[in-house]
């Protein structure tokens, strides 16, 4: 079967203005709103927008996580994945955790394309796709703005810091999105309904055969530096004396 | 004992970047450090003697091969895994370049990466923004683990010349991947400063309304030397290229003067200035959050104010 597996994470939502715990062990998440990373929406679009157009015949959303991620995967369902895989675990999972669970998920479903976001908006690391490419072996096209598959290879044109570059990859392959590959749909309500009935199996981490390995110590977390409050100026004339005076122009 | 690191040069086959200098200058906060820059190109002769004259490189290693005249994740990270092995530290850019490498590679050397470094503590130990630079997290790195990392270039400046260290040859006998070839880059071509090194940017939201109205910040950045900056919303409606974008998932930048002109200042925009020295703010609306971080704020019509400050500078 020609199957897309996207990989998903549940993070704080973009919205919600991030506070650090006073005693500096983490950031507050308890009654935060949660989401799909708005990057690994993205990934799932495309997925479905490949399978509507008759490029795949199943889509299927993997997450690893605690039992709360289950929401996250129905939101998946309900914008039209067809099956929903959850690698269930309370530990902390390090990106390159995350990338040989999905190694295991890939190895069992055989997809074609893998596509996931290019950041989790929560760690900002970067790196679960380009690892999971790296273990599979198989190539990888990050930070995607547009994506064409054409029988066993796909033209991906990357988002880099020159502009935009395109290049050809052989399938299967892991393909990291960036924001401008689409707009996700809305979810509409009866679509919520329908995506209870959809199957979604949970998977116990120690069953896969990886261990949950931890190399990096979270030792501290603290808020970024506030910046100094800054003066107003009346109008254009008093904006540039005062970048006169900083010898600023 | 000394620690080895080794960086990942970045270049574009005829000049280093500066982001590789910042690596540099990272790296020599390690305590004992060793430093060697790695160079993959077709030619690597030019990028070789520069990254040679940096101040506290001792060794650059050349891998060349004709493959290397486009940079590709997948053919480079195996040839740096394959050196890796007697070195502490791998590092490389926090640049597209580098973030696309980087994870390969220490995927391939079994090791985690550590993203974004603003801060090195110890040779274990290493801050980094996250959420968006909402929270910075101090990490330590397991004893014994091989650290492989990306140098946030906006926490650092480059590291000076007056070095001179040698260059040697590597022959590479890993068997380069097939499986994924460059097609083409568009970049545009113009004189302007680079927005990601520029001590000056000006830069626009989607109060400009159009590819049109962005001329006038063209205007303004050109009389004042300035490079050209804008934000998601312009970028996504089509008034700017990509390459353009500032913010948590566009650049990251640390210019002297930041013209905020026409953007609101979602918190997605601010991680991308935070180590701008001043920041300008230019808004029709009083309660706009930039305002909250701008040394110098004017609420006021952008179409109006922009023109008056440039016709302000002409006398
Ligand atoms: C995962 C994720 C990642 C993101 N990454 C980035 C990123 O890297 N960079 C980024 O910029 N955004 C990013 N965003 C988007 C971000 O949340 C904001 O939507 C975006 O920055 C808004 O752009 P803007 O300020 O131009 O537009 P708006 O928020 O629409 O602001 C326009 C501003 O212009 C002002 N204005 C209107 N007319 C005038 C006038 N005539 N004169 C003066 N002022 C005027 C308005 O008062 C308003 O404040 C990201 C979002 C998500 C979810």
């Amino acid at each position: 079967m020609q199957r897309i597996l996207v990989g998903i994470k549940r993070v704080v939502d973009y919205n919600v203005r991030i506070r650090v715990k006073p005693d500096g062990t983490g950031v507050i998440t308890d009654g935060v709103k949660m989401s799909v990373n708005p990057f690994d929406e993205i990934a799932l679009e495309e997925a479905l927008r490949i399978k509507e157009r008759g490029g795949a015949e199943e889509v299927v959303v993997a997450t690893v996580g605690p039992a709360d991620c289950q929401q996250q995967l129905r939101t998946c369902l309900a914008m039209g994945a067809d099956r929903a895989l959850h690698v269930q675990t309370d530990a902390r999972i390090e990106s390159l955790t995350a990338a040989r669970l999905l190694l295991k998920l890939v190895e069992r479903e055989q997809p074609f394309l893998v596509l996931m976001g290019k950041q989790a908006i929560d760690n900002d690391n970067g790196q679960t796709g380009q690892m999971l490419a790296a273990l599979w072996n198989r190539p990888q096209a990050t930070f995607a703005s547009k994506l064409q598959i054409d029988g066993q290879r796909a033209q991906v044109t990357r988002e880099v810091d020159a502009g935009l570059e395109t290049i050809e990859i052989d399938l299967p392959g892991v393909v990291t999105v960036d924001l401008r590959l689409n707009e996700p749909r809305y979810v509409k309500l009866p679509d919520i309904m329908k995506a209870k009935k959809k199957p979604l199996e949970t998977i116990e981490l120690a069953t896969l055969g990886v261990e949950a390995q931890q190399q990096l110590q979270p030792v501290r977390f603290e808020p970024p530096a506030q910046r100094q409050k800054g003066i107003k100026v009346k109008d254009a004339a008093e904006l540039v004396a005062a970048l006169k005076q900083k010898g600023l122009l | 004992m000394s620690h080895r690191i080794l960086i990942l040069a970045e270049h574009s086959q005829n000049q280093l970047s500066v982001g590789t200098a910042k690596c540099v200058a990272c790296a020599a906060g390690i305590p004992d450090a060793e430093i060697t820059v790695v160079v993959c190109a077709a030619d690597a002769g030019a990028v070789a003697a520069q990254a040679a004259s940096l101040k506290d490189v001792s060794k650059v290693l050349t891998i060349e091969h004709p493959a290397h005249a486009h940079a590709l994740g997948a053919l480079i990270a195996p040839q740096i895994a394959a050196l890796a092995g007697s070195y502490t530290h791998v590092l490389g850019p926090s640049s597209t370049f580098g973030k696309d490498v980087m994870p390969r590679i220490a995927a391939m050397l079994e090791t985690s990466q550590i993203s974004d470094i603003m801060a090195v503590e110890s040779a274990t130990r290493f801050r980094r923004p996250i959420y968006a630079g909402n929270a910075l997290l101090t990490v330590e790195i397991a004893a014994g683990a091989k650290m492989v990392g990306t140098v946030r270039t906006a926490s650092y400046q480059p590291a000076p010349g007056g070095g001179s260290a040698t260059v040697e040859k590597v022959t590479s006998n890993v068997a380069l991947p097939t499986h994924t070839r460059f097609v083409s880059v568009s970049a545009a071509k113009n004189d302007r400063p680079d927005l990601q090194t520029a001590a000056k940017v000006v830069s626009g939201g989607r109060a400009l309304g159009s590819a049109e109205g962005f001329k006038i910040l063209y205007q303004l950045a050109d009389k004042i030397g300035a490079a050209v900056g804008a934000s998601r919303a312009a970028v996504d409606a089509g008034y700017a290229p990509n390459e353009l974008q500032v913010g948590q998932t566009g650049k990251i930048i640390a210019p002297e003067l930041y013209m905020a002109i026409g953007i609101s200042g979602a918190i997605q925009h601010l991680t991308g200035i935070k180590d701008a020295r001043t920041i300008v703010a230019i808004n029709k609306d009083s309660e706009a959050p930039i305002f909250e971080v701008a040394d110098i704020g004017l609420v006021g019509d952008l179409f109006q104010v922009v023109p008056e400050i440039e016709k302000l500078l002409a006398v």
